[in-house]
């Protein structure tokens, strides 16, 4: 019998409702996994008791007849979702002790739909990261070892790096992830698993903690395809709580992995092979064209002239809205506070103790761009840039159906490398951030391993809420690409 | 652009963060850096493009004026640093 923390959502659900075995003793196998694996720093509080209460609830619903369609499923919830009574710190000094008296809609929406919570996941500070490096409570590790240094640790990508983490070291079956500009797409490429970043207003961002809103959205991480169509659909829907969630139907997304993608045009970037993409890349990157091919697609190349400037439109539109956001943070009303002589030196102290370097570095590039006499050149040029990018996008998408692109320009890298310079470390997401400006879809699979052994992530994007389409090709790649591959003691 | 350290001192001062003098040249560097990378879009025409405000083709929704929420002082009070007599408090702000 397949190790019960090895099993899919999928198999899981179907198993519990034959009952081979309960919500309590999956919840226990993946409980023993958390503790075994602690060292990989994935969880920031761990919530054992609640899931085991939570664990009997869902094996009495099951009696009852009255479960959910994720019930009983053990799963991680990155500590960026308010989760109410349980601290939720946006891994920031400053929300230290933030004890949320309110759930936010996604989370909410899971429990229940049944899934059982573990705890509250690890990531950048305020999800401004690429590598889980920025968190005050510690960087992750990728479970993943190169075979040249195994002793070597390396990140998990950020900013969901706790999330990508504990779900490819079988502590959760699934997590929730968010992306602002490749948050769940490049930790799930960097850890072996899949992740998709839905449609921007597809889910709620009521209770998430809000780091650029106009980008922001949330998606599950998960081991294959089809959980993450299966986590989907219970975190989407219309909130009247946030405003740009957007009232239309949520489709049954697991019904669209039909395996039949005859006749569907992909369309390949050309300004997604710059100079110097590694080898390993290119290479993962013509197989899954030929994977498509072979399943009756036809590959089509595109343009998309304002990709290379995706990078400096992302650095000025997040950081502003960041600075703007994150006002809040004033040690008055929850967080920390650290006295000062008036109310202004109570800020500014607070604020100095309580951010990282990485949230103060966007916090003043932010509060920059959007001064007075450099809002246009800044903020306004940006703004205009970004509906530039995106319809680049919207063109393309008159002659294809679906875009296929690398997720990143390399597989994961060493603690401590590339955190000198932060425009190097921003460079992670060059192939995720077009489709962030430009709200759409984008979806995460693991396609290869390198040479030494690390996983390489493909990307499907798609039209405006045309996940479905995304999640049929997906479920073709993944079946070519077999990916079997796990990490250590795994 | 390259940012002098007045002009980070001030940046830190509008965004309400408390920075010690010996670590604005650092920053001065840092921010000038990213400054430099981001100006790359002066080169990109945009004569006539509308900013993107939002994503969303959508119009803000309007709802009923009535109060759907409160009554529950405690709970909003109960994440406060300092608290009394169910308000926040803050240092005295006028002399």
């Amino acid at each position: 019998m397949t190790q019960l923390t090895d099993l899919t959502l999928a198999e899981a659900r179907d198993r519990l409702t034959k009952g081979e075995f309960t919500a309590v003793e999956l919840t226990q196998a993946h409980l023993k996994v958390v503790e075994a694996k602690r060292s990989l720093n994935a969880f920031i509080v761990e919530t054992p008791d609640l899931a085991l209460d939570a664990a009997k609830a869902s094996d009495a619903r099951r009696q009852a007849g009255t479960n959910g369609s994720m019930d009983g499923l053990p799963i991680g919830i990155k500590d960026l979702f308010c989760t109410e009574g349980v601290q939720t710190t946006a891994a920031s000094h400053i929300l230290e002790g933030f004890k949320p008296p309110y759930e936010s809609t996604v989370s909410g929406k899971l429990k229940a739909a049944g899934a059982i919570s573990l705890g509250k996941l690890n990531l950048d500070e305020f999800a401004m990261g690429s590598s889980n490096q920025t968190s005050y409570f510690g960087a992750v590790e990728n479970p993943w070892k190169k075979t040249s240094d195994p002793k070597a640790k390396l990140v998990p990508g950020g900013s969901s790096g706790g999330s990508a983490a504990a779900v490819a070291a079988r502590m959760v079956m699934a997590a929730t992830g968010t992306d602002t500009g490749g948050s769940i797409r490049q930790p799930a490429a960097f850890c072996g698993i899949t992740g998709i970043k839905p449609t921007y207003g597809r889910c709620s961002r009521f209770g998430i903690v809000a780091f650029a809103s106009s980008l922001d959205q949330a998606g599950p991480m998960a081991r294959t395809v089809r959980d993450c169509a299966i986590m989907l659909g219970a975190m989407a829907g219309y909130d009247p709580k946030d405003s740009t969630s957007v009232n239309m139907a949520v489709p049954d997304f697991e019904k669209a992995l039909t395996g039949d993608i005859r006749g569907l045009k992909v369309g390949i970037p050309k300004e997604y092979r710059p100079d110097g993409l590694s080898d390993e890349v290119a290479k993962v990157w013509d197989q899954g064209i030929e994977w498509l091919k072979a399943a009756g697609a036809t590959p089509v190349e595109i343009s998309l002239p304002h990709t290379k400037y995706a990078l400096a439109t992302y650095y000025i539109i997040a950081p502003a809205e960041c600075s703007s956001n994150l006002a809040r943070y004033d040690g008055l009303r929850y967080g920390l506070r650290v006295p000062g002589k008036t109310l202004d030196d109570m800020y500014k102290k607070t604020r100095a103790a309580g951010f990282g370097a990485e949230v103060r570095r966007r916090i003043l590039i932010g509060t920059y761009v959007l001064s007075a006499g450099y809002y246009d050149a800044y903020y306004a040029k940006a703004q205009k840039v970004r509906r530039l990018i995106a319809e680049d996008f919207r063109k393309a998408f008159e002659s294809v159906d679906v875009i296929l692109t690398p997720t990143a320009p390399s597989a994961a890298f060493g603690q401590g490398e590339g955190s000198d310079d932060p425009v190097t470390m921003w460079l992670n997401d060059v192939f995720t951030i077009p489709t962030s400006m430009a709200g759409l879809p984008g979806l995460s699979l693991p396609a290869g391993l390198s040479a030494d052994g690390l996983p390489l992530g493909l990307q499907l994007i798609g039209r405006p809420f045309d996940e479905e389409t995304v999640f049929r090709v997906a479920g073709v790649m993944e079946t070519a690409a077999n990916f079997t591959a796990k990490p250590e003691g795994v | 652009m390259s940012l002098d350290k007045a002009t980070v001192r001030a940046i830190a001062e509008l965004a309400r963060i408390e920075v010690k003098d010996e670590e604005l040249d650092h920053l001065a560097g840092e921010l000038s850096n990213i400054l430099t990378f981001v100006e790359q879009l002066s080169e990109v025409n945009t004569d006539g493009v509308m900013p993107m405000t939002s994503v969303a083709d959508i119009t803000a929704p309007l709802r009923a004026d009535v109060v759907t929420d409160g009554g529950y002082p405690e709970k909003v009070l109960a994440n406060a640093p300092e608290a009394a007599e169910g308000f926040f408090t803050v240092p005295k702000v006028v002399e």
